[in-house]
């Protein structure tokens, strides 16, 4: 789940909103040197930013927007524009609450508001921590399991608020482990 | 050269022409908020929508964007077009009252209600801005971000580029900069203080017979229209109240 | 295990992996089918599937074990299949862990366990060859499992589109072409002209699966004569309507239908490129696919000259980063380039003007699901089933409130009724129908008394609703309209790109609008500003999503008025979910006092001693449910 090597050393764990640290840019340069080419590799180029960092950093869009020699401006409407890219660190483990239709219709919403509760989190976001980030996701398309969270890889249907405290803490646990 | 028929006029135009430019041509006057000749067209503000195709089979489309192709059939004074231009300006004046732009067009197209929460933002996002900065001052310092309710015009990072030069076109091009009549802290949202165009003859018509305002065929009482429509009641005349006298139409008797 | 696919260039080719592939769907040994598609996945299927494999190399069994898609039948998820050579194939449901070892151990002893077993299939059609995949033969019986051809699920099912769905192994190309595949391309390539597969397309009345609807054949053939090049061919997998997984399923459980399916498109409208934009929030499907193209580009029926022939094809996935509005073409293509999801006004279309200015044809994965077997038929057998306006087969996703949610694929022109009652098995007991929410965000709500309607693109777009891509949420008297209303706009006002005013601002102050009646503040006269102003958005906005937006709740006004004005002029919500409406209270009847409720209070609400009545203090209650859930007694009461 957490990617060994390089990519995470020195990134974001207890080092708040620090960003990339100096060591980094030579993952950068590697990353944008791996044959990408023209406007239509920003998207997957971002996508590839994103799962390496979690975020994006401002210092990577600025390179991108220089060697690509696509306007700034355009580079941060993509990376604000879609769901799956943050700007701001996100947490070891996403939490995603599925708030689809037939998940609504479940009680996906106070499924949501438990997770916030238990995560002392007034809306989604990112713990202090890092440990976790809430989202919700419109749709995981797994909707006779309703009502569904999806933390990391791994898929929770037929919840119930009461169960939530016992996923969350299996999750924190690792995350004490691999730090 | 495709063959467009605009308001029942038939003509030819040049490919490449919009139908805003053919619009404009015959003189037709369609309100806009996000155009301007000097930039690329952006269909965003849906002022400029026209009806296009035959009824039952037409549909709405912003005239700004829309290529003139042969045979398309635009009319840009329906009853269906003016209903939906006072609702959008509806939205609009709820959106922006301070601007004295959307007060005007709210005023010449007789809006005399606003139902709607006035929000008091100060961007409707018609984009002049960013295309001014980058297709006539070639800097490409803002852009839009984000995305529905949360989309907005930013410096990326929400600092002031380098590449910005202080140019001020961007103010200098915005619809909405300029203050209405009565102020920022004006007591209604709507103003309507110099209403003046309420095509009366859509109670008589299909579709407004003239653009003028004030028009000599709606100070009579009503049809010039070879066969006149047959109506069960008289329609109601506007409710001029409001308004002031000395502008606007009458209903004679 | 089947052997690799060497290279496909000839028939004799595709025959000897038919060959090749029938032998592993029905190998001389016992075979254990586990399904691995997402829903399986999610209730503990690899668990499910470990265990089986290691049962099986324990005891060196010869049993074959492999991993097959979904045959919809979601509520029984995990599900495992076991084939017997000559016997009827048996399903089993809800499998554990233990549970597979024992049916495992059960098939030496000659036990097949029949009280967890819930299905049995003597055959499956192939409607791509008309032949049957016989396990058994059809007079075959099992004492006390019923027949798949009796379930009131799957009696009405007609699976053209999900032919292989369940029955597969998604990773074999081999047995993907023992059940027909690619004889399709084969034969478009060697036997017929471009125009003559168009004309096929047109003849079945294959309407895009996608949700509008709009005539395939039509499409292709605006696209075949531009001139334009390269054209390009794409298929839309980027399913954001919530409640909709049909396609989804297609893709983890079938992949090589939607490449073959392109692979037809683009040589019958001149494209040499296709793409398929997958979302993000789909990883095994991105998987699977990638592993399909990457088997399809090794044998040669996708890339240069395939089968010989003159055709070039290839295909890329382009991966969506979450946005519910890139379902739209124009928003689609936008983000395939690279750009924000910003759609464009249509006209031009996508046909004339589409990728990089290309022409280009989108197709929903459904759609291309189904060509092979318009091909292979003909489009004068496709269009035997369905309505007039309506021809051949649709997936659904029946899920919400209803007894047996699944995915199901019947014939168009089928009712509503029959749909949500007998495949459905109707809302669960003690509850009511309320309503069938079709179309997603782009679709509306009908009502008990609409029940009798055919399934078809224009009953269900009269009705104030649209077919859509298939989902089809059932809800009963425990949802409250005004609620699905606020849910919708909600969506839709944060999935808007923003770029026109009209969505944009109108959408937001129809939320609002709605969100106050929910919360007891609503004036009457805001249900006609709400149908004004949602005419307004239909009429003026720049794309589909915009233009439909409006529909869930202009249905909801059209047919459940009277719960909007209880909120506006009662202060009260009739389903009481609203929660500024609703209050939570203890019965004292049949409060026992035992604390539970205590416990989980997010808001120190309640108070009570042990083994005395517990009370809610109104003004802290925030209605989370925590103590509805845990009180054994089912002693609180909401009112």
């Amino acid at each position: 789940m957490i990617p060994a090597g390089g990519a995470r050393g020195g990134g974001i764990r207890g080092l708040g909103k620090r960003g990339l640290v100096m060591g980094d840019t030579a993952a950068v340069d590697g990353l944008l040197a791996s044959g990408w080419q023209g406007r239509d590799s920003l998207i997957p180029l971002l996508q590839e930013v994103q799962d390496r960092f979690h975020y994006l950093p401002e210092e990577v869009l600025g390179a991108i927007s220089r060697r690509f020699k696509i306007p700034l401006t355009q580079v941060y409407h993509v990376a604000t524009f879609y769901n799956c890219f943050s700007l701001e660190p996100r947490g070891h483990h996403q939490v995603k609450v599925c708030l689809g239709t037939a998940c609504h219709v479940r009680g996906a919403q106070r499924i949501l508001d438990k997770i916030l509760r238990e995560l002392e989190l007034p809306t989604c976001g990112t713990t202090r921590d890092y440990a976790f980030t809430v989202e919700p996701v419109r749709c995981l398309g797994c909707c006779a399991l309703a009502p569904i969270v999806r933390v990391d890889q791994r898929t929770y249907g037929h919840l119930q608020q009461s169960r939530i405290p016992k996923i969350l803490q299996h999750y924190r646990s690792l995350a004490e482990v691999v730090a | 050269m495709p063959k467009l028929t605009i308001n029942g006029i038939r003509t030819d135009v040049e490919r490449g022409t919009t139908v805003l430019e053919a619009a404009k041509f015959f003189g037709i006057p369609i309100p806009t908020l996000c155009h301007d000749d000097g930039l690329k067209p952006y269909g965003a503000c849906r002022l400029c929508v026209v009806e296009v195709g035959t009824p039952p089979k037409s549909k709405l489309l912003s005239a700004c964007t829309l290529l003139a192709e042969e045979g398309m059939v635009v009319q840009t004074h329906s009853k269906r077009v003016e209903r939906a231009r006072q609702l959008l300006l509806e939205l609009y004046v709820a959106t922006c009252p301070q601007s004295k732009t959307i007060q005007d067009l709210a005023s010449s197209h007789g809006l005399r209600r606003v139902r709607l929460e006035p929000k008091n933002e100060d961007c409707i996002q018609c984009g002049k801005c960013v295309r001014m900065c980058a297709e006539q001052m070639m800097a490409g310092a803002i852009g839009f971000a984000y995305r529905g309710a949360n989309r907005e015009v930013i410096f990326p990072f929400h600092r002031r580029s380098d590449v910005c030069r202080q140019c001020g076109a961007c103010m200098y091009i915005c619809p909405v900069v300029e203050l209405r009549c009565q102020g920022a802290s004006a007591e209604t949202t709507l103003c309507s203080g110099c209403i003046n165009f309420s095509p009366a003859c859509l109670n008589y018509h299909d579709h407004a017979m003239c653009f003028l305002d004030p028009c000599v065929a709606c100070e009579l009482a009503g049809p010039l229209h070879p066969a006149p429509v047959k109506r069960t009641e008289k329609p109601k005349p506007p409710d001029l109240s409001a308004a002031r006298l000395d502008a606007g139409p009458h209903v004679g008797k | 295990m089947s052997a690799a696919t060497g290279r496909i260039a000839k028939l004799t080719h595709l025959r000897q992996a038919a060959t090749r592939g029938r032998r592993a769907l029905l190998p001389p040994q016992p075979k254990i089918l586990v399904g691995l598609g997402s829903c399986g996945l999610a209730t503990g299927a690899d668990e499910v599937y470990r265990a089986i494999r290691e049962e099986v190399e324990r005891h060196r069994l010869p049993y074959l074990v492999s991993p097959t898609g979904c045959i919809g039948w979601c509520s029984q998820e995990p599900l495992v299949d076991v084939q017997l050579p000559g016997a009827p194939r048996v399903t089993y449901g809800r499998v554990d862990a233990q549970r597979a070892r024992e049916i495992v151990r059960g098939i030496a002893e000659s036990d097949f366990k029949p009280r967890w077993a819930i299905g049995m299939l003597t055959g499956y059609e192939n409607p791509l060859t008309g032949a049957r995949l016989r396990y058994a033969k059809q007079s075959a019986r099992l004492d006390g499992v019923p027949r798949y051809e009796d379930l009131p699920l799957f009696r009405h099912q007609v699976r053209w589109a999900a032919r292989n769905c369940g029955v597969i192994d998604p990773a074999s190309l081999d047995e993907y072409i023992a059940r027909g595949g690619y004889f399709a391309l084969q034969q478009a390539l060697a036997k017929m002209q471009p125009q003559e597969i168009i004309a096929e397309v047109t003849q079945a009345g294959l309407r895009g699966r996608g949700g509008a609807g709009f005539p395939t054949g039509r499409k292709w053939e605006a696209v075949a004569q531009q001139k334009a090049t390269p054209k390009c061919v794409i298929c839309n997998a980027d399913e954001g309507d919530p409640g909709a997984y049909m396609n989804r399923t297609l893709l983890e459980s079938d992949p090589h239908s939607v490449l073959e399916g392109m692979a037809i498109g683009a040589r019958a409208m001149g494209a040499a490129e296709g793409v398929i934009y997958v979302r993000d929030e789909y990883p095994l499907a991105v998987t699977r696919l990638r592993d399909a193209i990457r088997q399809a580009e090794t044998a040669g029926l996708l890339g240069e000259g395939i089968f010989g022939s003159s055709f070039s094809f290839r295909i890329r996935i382009v991966k969506g980063a979450g946005a519910f509005v890139c379902g739209e073409e124009t928003a689609l293509i936008a983000s395939i380039e690279g750009r924000a999801g910003e759609p464009r006004q249509r006209p031009p279309f996508p046909a004339q003007r589409g990728l990089n200015g290309k022409p280009t044809c989108i197709n929903n994965v459904e759609t291309w699901a189904d060509i092979p077997l318009i091909v292979m038929r003909g489009g004068d057998w496709y269009s035997r089933l369905g309505t007039k306006s309506s021809k051949g087969t649709k997936t659904f996703c029946l899920v919400g409130s209803v007894k047996n949610p699944a995915l199901i694929e019947v014939p168009l022109g089928i009712t509503l009724r029959q749909v949500v009652e007998e495949i459905g098995g109707g809302v669960p007991e003690g509850h009511e129908f309320k309503a069938i929410q079709t179309g997603g965000p782009s679709g509306g709500c009908i009502p008990a008394s609409q029940l009798d309607l055919e399934v078809d693109y224009e009953s269900l777009a009269q009705a104030g609703a649209i077919m859509g891509s298939g989902g089809m949420i059932v809800m009963d008297d425990t949802s409250c309209m005004v609620d699905i209303a606020k849910y919708f706009l909600g969506f839709l006002a944060d999935e808007s790109c923003g770029k026109c005013f009209s969505c944009r601002e109108g959408l937001r102050q129809m939320h609002e609008i709605v969100t106050r009646i929910t919360e007891g503040e609503g004036r009457e006269e805001d249900l006609p500003l709400l149908e004004e102003l949602g005419w307004m958005v239909r009429e003026t906005s720049l794309c589909g999503l915009g233009q439909t937006a409006p529909n869930p709740l202009l249905s909801t006004l059209r047919y459940f008025r009277d719960e909007y004005l209880a909120h506006v002029k009662e202060k009260r919500c009739p389903a009481k979910v609203c929660r500024k409406l609703i209050t939570y209270r203890i019965d004292p009847v049949l409060c026992n006092g035992c604390g539970a409720c205590v416990r989980v209070c997010s808001s120190t609400a309640i108070l009570g001693e042990k083994k005395k009545l517990h009370t809610i203090d109104d003004a802290r209650c925030t209605k989370c449910g925590s103590c509805l859930e845990v009180c054994q007694p089912k002693a609180v009461l909401v009112e």
